[in-house]
């Protein structure tokens, strides 16, 4: 008997082997989203994916399902290659992806109906999965009469039915608030424990380091740009794990710390953030407001110009996806630093924290024009231009054939609002144009 | 052009793809150069197929009060004829175009280009054809009328079900390759509920334009061939004929009572019914209700004698039709797909050119370069009347439909009775109009004009209406707490707030009014005669003396003037108001 479980525990269900996802850009070459991601799911064990947008790991995984075939390297699962959609596989989405059209019974039937399984037995199997799943008297609601956590439940409900070995996740709590997404996962982790679900593994993705930490028996981060392993770690907590634990806390505090580490030792650190180089970086669009938010929020007590990102994640309320791109920007405005899982303002931050409203503008836009080269390249343009005019597809263009027409728009939307914070140049939507004259 | 059942997310799809069709390319060249290509030698084929003139004359219409009811019945039939071929029509070409690229690039602009297409112009070919078809038979003569119906409401409806399978959304296609539906699972679960709403709301919507080509199809003379089909449109073209008011009034009344009908018994259940597969995860909004649909959801006896289909319908969704898809098809190497994708563009020119210089052949066989100029001057004649009328019309309606629309309560009353009204036939009425002309003696160029806004102003009303009240009470509020008031309201609070609901209304409102030309340029009332100089009287006199090449001439004008009315105006405009005026 025990021998039997251990032999399932060890069984390696997927195997990914040297998968690359990447994207043709046309003349611009080919963007990669994954780049050489090797992974091995075994029986009895959560897995969890923790890396920031861009990373590829919901690429990942949508390969692992069979929605979408890699560029290179191969999936297995239970040994053989994975080229259809496999049955025994089954998906969580994040936005639940349910049938508006159909109530939650039939909702959780689909699966079901497409493997062709009579009427009577597939209301029978649907009704238990809605049964195990906490939604007994929900039967015939329309998804738009539940909550988002009542939603979650059918979604998992649909996914468990077909009685799948390989439990996907794609940021399965992400779209719902604090106190429902750890009753989730709470319930989740229960009836895994007790073994009363079929399923004998879970992958899950998330950007929320808590929650990887408190469920996942191993973690793999990710880095962005193009999406890598950087780092594996098993985690051997005791479950139920309390949140206070120090030993939680520790691990927590790690896996911040590797995230913000520099991928390469030798590399400067604040260009490295972003993908791309001089006016080819590819720009998050950060709000000002938000900038300056986290700036104030740093500069002031108990951190006074020095924080650790976790504790200030928690007091902001922010996940690593919104906190990150906020503190990079910083960076590569020597507004502040990040080191090990910490941030520190420049002198210019706290300058920029203490100052009013116009010296704060100044501030930004001499920041801007030393360390955005693309803002500073606008600039320049309008500055020789006699009408000081210049159309801003001129620049689109010019990005694209370093990116993708997206990442362009992005970027050059970027620059657009920090400038006009700044009021180091004026773009008029209507003519898409950029100009000198800031309306008076 | 799709119509919207008020739905913001769906608008605004549409308009991304609208945005992609404003300037002219080479498909919609292509699309045009074909279809007139179609069109002559339908007109070829016509001519050879000599019907016999006396076909219909076994049976002739009466004006017997008796007869009424049966006159109705076979007009609302030919209508929902004419509704199936059309959902096939859809689902079949639509399907296509969402599926296929190569079939795409010829199909969407080939829509585009038929939405243009005067309905009304057509009949003088299919009739023609249809009899020669079936000679001897009646059925000749009623697949004309239901192809005239087809002609007013498929392209829409493709155009709305083509949009709806190509926004699909991402997750929940992800969660059907998941599961491995099958191509026939995948569309009855996935595709058509995502569909149903645009689809219903285009095929009601056509249905209300449809009673209108009805009307003037039954009765129809092409050179000395003339049908009349037993129908509310023959009835009336008989009274006319007679000069007999008391019968127009009759047609008027049993018009009304079957677009009140239909409202009641059709159009309503089914939005009703089909507010469920609305694409929204969040309750709330004011449902579409139906006493009806309550009534029916709340019958025992309806629920047992559904259950059989409802077995049926289970062990359908079972089938496993269609190959179960296995991630993307691998790709063909980039230059085989290159290469085939110029030789397919190759084919279609070269079809496309075949098409331009045997048209250009068969009209230049009888008809001069005088004959294109008057038939542009015709169609300039025609537009001005369609810019002014609405603009009349929207500046009548705007202001009344604002004040309408901001008073829940009216509205509430009112807005089923601008429907009702865009849904009536127009064409019933003109016979008064004519009356009061020649009693009054005025200017036909003139006063015969706003018969051709008529039937179509009803559109700008209900739309203004829809889009005054789903405006925002926190920005009503604002306006009010800031004493924004007269000028200054209408410019920066309301006119911009129902924009994109009166570009929508007025763009129908114009497509309608183009086809209308043809009937609304030239009216009789006995023998007297009334004509107004434009390109709807040429076309309608063209029809009238079964003169082919003229009639493709006026055709082929008149669609060059709206498609390019709708791409240098209306199309721009609905971009614009999509993405400056959107409220969410």
């Amino acid at each position: 008997m025990n021998e039997a479980i251990t032999l399932k525990k060890n069984r390696p269900l997927v195997e990914v082997r040297g998968v690359c996802q990447t994207y043709d850009k046309g003349s611009a070459g080919k963007l990669i989203v994954l780049d050489q991601v090797g992974l091995t799911l075994t029986s009895g064990e959560i897995v969890g994916l923790l890396g920031r947008s861009g990373s590829g790991k919901s690429t990942l995984l949508r390969s692992i399902a069979g929605l979408i075939q890699p560029s290179q390297g191969e999936i297995t699962f239970e040994g053989a290659k994975v080229t259809g959609t496999p049955d025994g596989i089954a998906m969580v989405f994040q936005s639940f992806a349910l049938f508006p059209w159909l109530t939650v019974l039939q909702n959780v039937e689909l699966g079901l109906e497409a493997q062709g399984v009579s009427p009577a037995e597939r209301r029978q199997r649907a009704l238990s999965a809605i049964d195990l799943i906490g939604l007994d008297g929900f039967e015939s609601a329309y998804p738009k009469e539940l909550s988002g956590g009542m939603r979650q439940r059918v979604g998992l409900a649909r996914a468990l039915v077909v009685h799948p070995k390989v439990l996907l996740m794609d940021e399965p709590f992400s779209a719902l608030d604090v106190l429902t997404a750890e009753t989730l996962r709470t319930d989740l982790l229960d009836l895994w424990s007790e073994g009363r679900m079929p399923i004998e593994s879970i992958l899950m993705v998330t950007h929320n380091i808590e929650e990887a930490v408190l469920m996942c028996d191993r973690v793999m981060i990710f880095s962005s740009n193009p999406g890598r392993v950087v780092a594996e770690l098993r985690i051997d907590l005791p479950q139920p794990r309390n949140r206070q634990d120090p030993a939680f806390r520790a691990l927590v505090e790690d896996i911040y710390a590797r995230m913000t580490a520099r991928k390469e030792p030798g590399s400067p650190a604040r260009d490295g953030v972003f993908p791309g180089t001089g006016i080819a970086m590819i720009l998050p669009r950060v709000s000002t407001n938000l900038l300056s938010g986290l700036m104030e929020a740093v500069a002031a007590p108990p951190y006074n110009g020095h924080a650790d990102l976790p504790p200030l994640a928690a007091s902001l309320q922010l996940e690593i996806d919104d906190l990150f791109p906020i503190a990079e920007t910083l960076q590569l405005l020597r507004f502040a630093e990040l080191v090990e899982g910490d941030i520190q303002l420049t002198a210019a931050g706290k300058r920029f924290a203490e100052s009013e409203v116009d010296a704060r503008k100044q501030l930004f836009a001499q920041q801007l024009a030393a360390y955005v080269p693309l803002a500073a390249h606008i600039r320049r343009v309008l500055d020789e231009r006699s009408g000081h005019k210049a159309p801003a597809r001129r620049f689109r263009d010019e990005l694209e054939d370093h990116m993708s027409e997206e990442y362009a728009d992005q970027t050059v939307r970027a620059v657009i609002s920090w400038a006009r914070y700044a009021e180091y140049f004026a773009y008029d939507e209507e003519s898409d144009l950029f100009t000198l004259d800031n309306p008076v | 052009m799709i119509f919207q059942p008020h739905n913001r997310s769906s608008q605004s799809d549409a308009a991304a793809l609208a945005r992609g069709r404003i300037a002219p390319n080479i498909y919609d060249l292509i699309a045009f150069a074909m279809l007139a290509a179609l069109v002559m030698l339908l007109a070829r084929g016509a001519a050879d197929m000599r019907a016999p003139a006396d076909l219909l004359s076994t049976s002739p219409v009466t004006l017997d009060i008796g007869n009424l009811p049966e006159y109705a019945l076979r007009t609302t039939l030919r209508m929902f004829a004419a509704i199936i071929v059309s959902l096939i029509f859809t689902f079949v070409v639509a399907t296509l175009a969402a599926k296929s690229r190569r079939a795409e690039m010829v199909i969407i602009p080939a829509l585009d280009i038929l939405q243009s297409v005067p309905v009304l112009g057509f009949l003088t070919f299919t009739v023609t054809f249809f009899l020669g078809l079936f000679p001897g038979s009646q059925l000749g003569a009623e697949c004309a009328a239901i192809f005239a119906i087809f002609t007013a409401q498929a392209w829409n409806m493709a155009f709305s079900f083509y949009q709806s399978l190509r926004t699909v959304p991402a997750d929940l296609d992800e969660v059907s390759r998941g599961f491995g539906l099958s191509a026939w699972q995948r569309f009855w679960r996935l595709e058509a509920p995502f569909a149903a709403p645009g689809l219903i709301w285009n095929t009601m919507m056509s249905m209300s334009g449809g009673w209108f080509f009805v009307v003037a199809s039954e009765a129809i003379t092409v050179g000395n061939t003339t049908v009349q089909l037993p129908g509310i449109g023959s009835w009336l073209a008989l009274a006319i004929d007679k000069q007999d008011f008391k019968a127009v009034a009759w047609a008027v009344a049993t018009m009304a009572v079957l677009i009140l009908l239909y409202d009641q018994l059709l159009f309503r259940p089914v939005v009703a019914w089909a507010d469920k597969f609305r694409f929204e995860q969040t309750a709330g909004q004011e449902k579409p209700r139906s006493w009806l649909y309550d009534v029916l959801r709340h019958t025992r006896l309806i629920k047992i004698a559904g259950l059989p289909f409802s077995w049926v319908w289970q062990r359908a969704m079972l089938l496993r039709l269609g190959r179960r898809r296995i991630v993307e098809p691998t790709p063909s190497p980039l230059w085989l797909a290159k290469a085939l994708d110029y030789l397919w563009l190759a084919v279609i020119i070269g079809v496309a050119l075949w098409g331009i210089v045997a048209a250009i052949n068969y009209i230049s066989q009888t008809l001069g370069w005088h004959d294109v100029f008057e038939a542009f001057s015709g169609g300039l004649v025609t537009l001005l009347r369609v810019i002014l009328l609405i603009a009349l019309a929207s500046l009548i309606w705007v202001p009344i439909g604002v004040w309408i629309g901001l008073r829940p309560a009216i509205a509430e009353r009112v807005q089923p009775l601008a429907q009702f009204l865009a849904a009536f036939p127009a064409n019933v009425l003109f016979p008064f109009a004519v009356v009061a002309i020649v009693a009054t003696g005025v200017n036909p160029n003139v006063w015969l004009s706003p018969l051709m806004v008529l039937g179509t102003q009803w559109y700008i009303l209900f739309n203004v209406i829809a889009g005054a009240s789903a405006f925002p009470s926190d920005l009503k509020e604002a306006a009010a707490v800031f004493r924004i008031r007269s000028w200054s309201w209408w410019k920066n609070v309301i006119l911009p707030g129902i924009f994109p609901y009166y570009v929508t209304g007025a763009l129908t409102a114009s497509g309608g009014s183009w086809n209308a030309s043809i009937v609304a340029e030239v009216v009789s009332w006995g023998n007297t005669r009334l004509e107004a100089f434009g390109l709807g009287s040429y076309i309608a006199k063209a029809t009238e003396a079964g003169d082919f090449p003229r009639v493709i001439l006026g055709i082929a004008v008149m669609s060059l003037f709206v498609t390019l009315f709708n791409r240098i105006l209306w199309r721009p405009l609905y971009v614009f108001a999509e993405r400056r005026m959107r409220l969410n």
